[in-house]
């Protein structure tokens, strides 16, 4: 019988995710310029921003998945990450051909990987986030929240020291979303988080570290937060000042009409 | 089902009316009772001219569509070979099957072969075009999840690409079955001995149009049973697929 009260423990050592000196330009548009910017290990370090900043371009820098023109990404060292990040989008990404079970799995399934005790961990991964018994239907069947929770535990099935989620749960109604942040934060806790969102509240709860990144070309800086348990409270009366002094300080650039 | 039964006795209500509006020219259009009696007394005629279309329609339709999905997922893999192909694949579908068919029934005989070949040339085109379409509109959030699970490229394409065109490849299937009679008939219209078409021909040449109603009707009810059947097949094999393949 699994563990299924920790069917993934959390690395030991995660990386720093890094990027020093990055330039990139998405067309005429300089979105990063000279960029140093670092995501301390195994915490959660959020990206605050106005849609169109860069906010998803900076995760797909760090997974490779975009090539910089100038400049390193990588961890302290400056080795690539490469193998060692899961990728979560706001997508949840599942294969509308594969059960659920298969969607979890479908990292080993891609690289060939025997899949004897996969099966296994993906059934536990699968019980921890309250899917077992939905195993073995198709992702159409599952509601959004379901199909989200699916995407995570497919994510911890990759088992990697990095993870980078993009707008996870923006696509969520608000209660699925609370839930899902602490689920997350409970299956994540001692990787190297990186998260980019558009919602304040979401930084705030589940950030260790928090940035806004604003201008062109893109800089972030970092927010002062609220001290307290982590994940915070969506209720707690500092974390709902916090919001919203960041709701004002965003407010030019998001609350135009 | 009720929907269809209406439908088809309203076709026979306008086909009597039709026929009594003509002038009762049975020899032009006989009214359904005497199709239907010509169907009865050569029901084995029937039977045995049917099988050879469906043969040809079915061994056409299963080499065209093997062909039509090869070179779709040729012009995938080598992405140079597209624009070569694309001309020729469009030229193969502008030329009427009408024009090519004397040259396929020249070069492949009065059998079976040359109907088959006209089937699958119909069939090639809209199984070719939409697999390739599938092909190359896979979600980019896909390949991307699978680039950052380290898949590799035959990886991503059998496991994700593939499937993901299915839907395509099914619509290309569902107008390639759609068409697949029409090359088999003209084929047979051509120069046969057997088949629909050549006891169409035979039986008009003889003025027992009775008899070329029935065989019509016959094509008619193969053509939509292979329509039926396509649909449901592919909905079985590709539970997840809804927009393409709802619908009659």
């Amino acid at each position: 019988m699994p563990d299924v009260s920790a069917p993934c423990p959390p690395p030991a050592a995660p990386p720093e995710v890094r990027l020093s000196g990055v330039s990139l330009r998405l067309g005429r548009e300089p979105v990063f310029d000279s960029l140093d910017f670092a995501a301390a290990p195994g915490v959660f370090t959020g990206i605050l921003g106005p849609s169109g900043v860069g906010k998803t371009t900076l995760l797909r820098l760090v997974a490779g998945l975009t090539p910089a023109d100038a400049g390193t990404v990588g961890d302290a060292d400056g080795r690539p990450l490469a193998g060692r990040l899961a990728w979560m989008a706001q997508k949840d990404l599942l294969l509308p051909w594969l059960t659920v079970a298969e969607n979890v799995r479908l990292g080993a399934r891609l690289r060939g990987e025997a899949t004897a005790d996969a099966a296994e961990r993906a059934m536990a991964l699968l019980a921890s986030v309250g899917l077992a018994e939905r195993a073995d239907d198709l992702p159409e069947t599952l509601s959004g929240g379901m199909r989200q929770r699916a995407a995570l535990a497919r994510t911890l099935m990759e088992d990697r020291p990095v993870v980078l989620m993009d707008e996870p749960f923006s696509a969520v109604d608000p209660l699925a979303r609370l839930g899902l942040q602490n689920l997350a934060a409970r299956m994540l806790a001692g990787r190297t988080v990186l998260f980019v969102t558009h919602d304040p509240m979401e930084a705030l709860r589940l950030g260790h570290r928090v940035f806004v990144l604003a201008g062109a070309p893109a800089r972030p800086t970092p927010i002062g937060l609220p001290g307290g348990a982590w994940p915070r409270a969506a209720d707690d009366p500092a974390v709902l000042a916090a919001h919203a002094a960041i709701l004002r300080a965003l407010a030019p650039a998001e609350a135009a009409p | 089902m009720i929907r269809r039964l209406i439908i088809l006795t309203g076709l026979l209500g306008l086909w009597t009316l039709a026929w009594a509006a003509s002038g009762r020219m049975s020899f032009i259009l006989p009214p359904p009772w005497e199709v239907a009696v010509a169907f009865f007394d050569h029901a084995d005629l029937l039977a045995r001219h049917a099988a050879t279309t469906a043969g040809e329609i079915l061994l056409g339709l299963v080499i065209g569509a093997a062909f039509g999905a090869a070179a779709a997922l040729a012009m995938t893999l080598w992405r140079p070979a597209a624009p070569w192909l694309w001309p020729l694949f469009i030229a193969s579908q502008a030329l009427p099957v009408f024009a090519i068919a004397p040259l396929l029934v020249l070069w492949l005989g009065y059998g079976l072969a040359s109907k088959v070949a006209m089937a699958a040339l119909i069939i090639f085109f809209p199984v070719a075009s939409g697999f390739h379409d599938g092909l190359s509109r896979t979600d980019p959030g896909f390949l991307d999840l699978a680039a950052t699970m380290n898949a590799g490229r035959w990886a991503t394409l059998r496991h994700i690409r593939l499937p993901a065109a299915l839907p395509g490849l099914a619509s290309g299937l569902k107008i390639g079955a759609a068409v697949a009679p029409i090359g088999a008939v003209i084929g047979e219209w051509v120069g046969s001995s057997a088949g629909l078409g050549y006891l169409m021909l035979h039986a008009n040449a003889r003025l027992q149009i009775p008899l070329m109603f029935a065989a019509l009707a016959v094509l008619a009810a193969m053509a939509l049973l292979l329509h039926a059947a396509t649909g449901r097949i592919l909905r079985h094999c590709l539970p997840w697929v809804h927009d393409t393949l709802d619908g009659p």
